[in-house]
């Protein structure tokens, strides 16, 4: 329990700073700082190969995706990437009533009374990948491809005007 | 504490943090900031899968939050390339600005 009150305000602090800060490579650096600490409390619920996907591919792909593309997007004419924060009382208001609906929503509904992971299991979320659930598996290679294609497509493109 | 308890502390916690990606995204206008917004909420789903797939001692939760990640991955890439092409014609990554569909 004292774990999980660790994580959770670590990952409640940072993640409230990557939407507070007005400075963009900050607010990137925050954004590793989050994940990285979900990973952490993905070991506590016992995934611990989720975990370790979610540093492979959260805090070193795409925050460095990320990072690249706030420095190829930084014109010198502009200065440094600034983030305005705007109508702040309107972003509180529409967080906050959605956050009250889903609170109230956990509080009433009735959560799965277990047994709980005890253990994480690594073979056996594999054996699920790949035998249940392999059409979306397939399926999900096709997108990243797709997608692959796309990016390439959309940054290359010199030509637009 | 109780299971249900324990699961339940990690449904709020999750749910502040999709709140705060909500906030971010309604606050930001710099394209690359809403994103960032994007994906804190994106987490939140994924530990809010995982918490559940926890308490029913099942790992299903743990695969589609696989599929989640792997998914978000794939919307980063194109959503950045999005912003460079932008910040290519549009010389700015202020969304607001960007007015026309053929730049």
């Amino acid at each position: 329990m004292i774990a999980f009150g660790i994580t959770a305000l670590l990952l409640l602090g940072s993640s409230f700073m990557v939407v507070n800060t007005r400075d963009l490579v900050r607010a990137v650096l925050w954004l590793a700082v989050s994940l990285g600490l979900t990973a952490i409390a993905f070991v506590q619920l016992q995934a611990d190969m989720l975990a370790a996907l979610q540093i492979m591919l959260y805090t070193g792909g795409v925050i460095t995706l990320m990072l690249f593309s706030v420095l190829l997007t930084w014109t010198r004419k502009n200065g440094k990437p600034q983030l305005e924060i705007i109508a702040p009382a309107r972003g509180v208001l529409a967080a906050g009533a959605f956050l009250s609906l889903l609170v109230s929503a956990i509080l009433r509904s009735e959560l799965p009374q277990g047994p709980v992971l005890e253990k994480s299991n690594s073979e056996a979320v594999g054996a699920l990948f790949l035998q249940d659930h392999v059409l979306a598996f397939e399926a999900l290679s096709v997108i990243l491809l797709a997608a692959m294609v796309g990016a390439i497509v959309l940054a290359r493109r010199k030509d637009a005007v | 504490m109780t299971l249900t308890a324990d699961l339940q502390a990690w449904l709020l916690l999750s749910a502040v943090l999709f709140s705060t990606g909500i906030y971010g995204v309604l606050t930001r206008r710099n394209g690359l900031g809403i994103l960032l917004s994007i994906e804190l909420m994106v987490n939140a789903i994924n530990l809010n899968l995982v918490a559940f797939g926890w308490a029913r001692g099942d790992h299903t939760g743990q695969v589609i939050a696989l599929f989640g990640i792997a998914l978000t991955v794939a919307e980063v890439a194109v959503g950045l390339a999005l912003m460079i092409q932008m910040s290519r014609t549009v010389k700015s990554l202020d969304l607001g600005r960007a007015t026309e569909l053929n730049g």
